[in-house]
């Protein structure tokens, strides 16, 4: 499904050990993000998504290792060259007391403004596109506190994509969406990878992982476990490893990639 | 509202904000901030009128005239020239310097008890002067190094008993309400153990007292806080961002870090210039921005509005401390007295709000 030729891979962990304070999260981790790909994160809950995505924006320094975008070392670039490269929505982000969501949605447009250029017109066709994209045109003048669980993820994503970046990393940008919005959301991702752009998503939902990624990594206590295309990850032994659960993975009946069916306790003692 | 948009023009995110200036080159600035600076600026404009009229030596607005055109008799001259406008636009700017310094840490801190008098900075500055007083001489540069110093070292110790938590946690206010107490005690001691003039020198500061003021003692604390001001700009935009929370802002290409850092040494610059020549004034850090933010009815703390509203706060404090009240007070007292009443409301309606 990858929608574009393939360059080098922009953004890559090299060997990276990650850790909060004395805490280790992650040993000498490596993974590529191919260039053009849809790639979603997959693994447990608290194996390291989310440390993984923030090392990889440089948020968190690695202890060792390199993070390596587009061939330099993300410790040697300054947030604004980082920013102009690639966007990221975080798992948690607050929206300051009062704000409209246009404002919000403008605030992704921090790194294209200058002291002294505080607003353009690139910023205003930027932030029409981005409300657009993800439907929230509608919401432009509301508050974001106003707003339901849906539809505030809908503007974070929206300001993700007014900064107008090749990479953009989500985090569980389908969480708190009805099945509807799912859909919408990554149809969206999906448009935007056929663009040009390269997606990286944390995903819990391992059907969508499968039905919409390129690429899918998947991970289990801070170690990348498999790798690759989701006819390659996504199957009967590789999701027992990583979950720890028991599936049947069987070829879904609307695209034809693999559908993964959870046993449940009841279903393996009755059997 | 909003305004219109043509082809060479971009609207601004909402109708709030206005965008003045070209395509290329441009501020936004909030429409209700903006005016609640402009007529808190007037206010301030009165003040600074009353306070040339006001005193025991009577002065009519026609001789304040003909001394602002550069007339008028030579006692006259000196009355207004000399005593009462220094005084006034000491306490205009110091206002300013102060209620800027505390937006400052409730910013950074994300917490509108958080001000640099709270947490014990302004006491900080006051034991490095009384030390610089003590064991260097008074000079003003010495007095200054010292308080400057004495800041930041109140700065240096909070931070690193508040570590574990961040800049963010409750732990950080607490802390520095309790470094802020020992060193009230130390500078009690410090006073109680030096000679006696070296002690009425230092306690006339104490309070916070704009009684010693003069063109010459104004003239360096206010380019010090002039150019502080002016290094404000580089640092409120990534301010502005960090609302968002610190993944999203640095993701957006904020650098947080050294804005943070940059911000707390303005702040912590702002607090030592005020007190190496006023002594430490309580309070009006502290409730200047939260003012502002409520006259504006802004998101963020409207920076220019809480200068305003700090310099009309300060000077009405001094107003009422050389004239109103019959004994003449130093003005930290009133502002102690104006900012007891200010936490009493504070905690009333946090109360409410979370009965
Ligand atoms: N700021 C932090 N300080 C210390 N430990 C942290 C911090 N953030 C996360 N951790 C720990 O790091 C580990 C990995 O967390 P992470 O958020 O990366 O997991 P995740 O895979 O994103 O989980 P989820 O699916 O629940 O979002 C967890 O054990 C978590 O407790
Ligand atoms: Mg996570």
């Amino acid at each position: 499904m990858s929608a574009n030729p393939t360059g080098p891979a922009p953004l890559r962990g090299e060997n990276i050990t990650l850790s909060y304070e004395k805490r280790q999260i992650a040993e000498n981790l490596s993974l590529e993000i191919a260039d053009g790909s849809f790639t979603a994160i997959i693994g447990p809950n608290a194996c390291g998504k989310s440390t993984l995505l923030r090392a990889l924006t440089g948020l968190l320094s690695p202890v060792a290792g390199q993070v390596i975008l587009e061939g330099k070392d993300i410790a040697s670039l300054a947030p604004r060259q980082i920013a102009q490269r690639l966007g990221l929505l975080p798992q948690t982000a607050t929206a300051p007391e009062g704000i409209t969501v246009a404002e919000l949605v403008a605030r992704g447009r921090y790194v294209h403004q200058r002291l002294l250029r505080q607003w353009s017109s690139e910023d205003r066709k930027a932030v029409d596109e981005a409300l657009r994209l993800t439907n929230a045109t509608d919401l432009a003048d509301r508050r974001v506190e106003h707003l339901s669980g849906g539809q505030r993820q809908r503007v974070w994503i929206a300001m993700v994509l007014a900064q107008e970046t090749p990479l953009i990393l989500l985090d569980e940008p389908t969480t708190y969406l009805d099945i509807a919005h799912q859909m919408d959301v990554l149809d969206l991702l999906h448009e935007l990878n056929m663009a040009g752009r390269t997606i990286v998503a944390v995903l819990h939902d391992l059907n969508h992982a499968a039905r919409y990624a390129s690429h899918i990594i998947a991970m289990r206590a801070g170690e990348v476990i498999a790798a690759g295309a989701p006819s390659e990850v996504i199957t009967g032994p590789i999701v027992s490893q990583v979950f720890g659960l028991d599936t049947e993975v069987m070829a879904d009946p609307v695209t034809g990639n693999p559908m993964v069916i959870p046993h449940d306790r009841r279903v393996r003692t009755s059997t | 509202m909003s305004l219109q948009t043509n082809k060479n023009r971009a609207a601004p995110p909402t109708g709030t904000v206005l965008v003045i200036g070209s395509e290329t080159t441009n501020i936004l600035i909030d429409k209700r901030s903006g005016l609640v600076a402009l007529a808190v600026c007037a206010v301030a404009l009165t003040l600074v009128v009353l306070a040339l009229l006001w005193g025991d030596f009577p002065i009519a607005v026609r001789e304040v005239i003909d001394v602002v055109l550069g007339g008028g008799e030579g006692l006259v001259r000196t009355v207004v020239l000399e005593w009462r406008l220094p005084r006034a636009l000491a306490a205009l700017l110091f206002g300013a310097a102060l209620a800027v310094s505390g937006a400052l840490f409730q910013t950074i801190t994300r917490n509108p008890l958080a001000s640099p008098d709270i947490m014990g900075l302004a006491n900080g500055s006051y034991t490095g002067m009384i030390l610089a007083l003590i064991f260097l001489g008074g000079s003003w540069s010495t007095l200054v190094a010292g308080s400057l110093i004495g800041g930041i070292a109140a700065a240096a110790v909070i931070y690193i008993l508040a570590l574990r938590d961040g800049l963010q946690g409750f732990r950080f206010i607490i802390v520095g309400i309790g470094v802020s107490a020992i060193l009230a005690s130390v500078n009690t001691w410090l006073l109680l153990r030096v000679e006696l003039e070296v002690a009425l020198f230092a306690s006339a500061w104490g309070a916070g007292t704009l009684n010693t003021i003069t063109a010459a003692t104004l003239v360096p604390a206010g380019l010090a806080i002039a150019v502080l001001f002016c290094l404000l700009p580089m640092v409120l935009a990534p301010l502005r961002q960090m609302s968002l929370g610190d993944d999203a802002a640095a993701s957006t290409g904020a650098a947080i870090k050294p804005a943070r850092l940059a911000a707390i040494a303005i702040a912590i610059g702002l607090v030592s210039a005020v007190t190496s020549v006023a002594g430490p004034i309580s309070f009006i850090a502290l409730s200047a921005p939260q003012i502002a933010r409520r006259l504006a009815r802004s998101t963020e703390i409207p920076l220019l509005a809480t200068g305003a509203t700090g310099g009309v706060l300060l000077l009405a404090s001094d107003l009422i401390a050389q004239h109103v009240i019959p004994l003449s007070l130093p003005v930290g007292v009133v502002t102690v007295v104006f900012g007891g009443v200010y936490l009493v409301l504070l905690l009333i309606r946090e109360a409410r709000r979370t009965m």
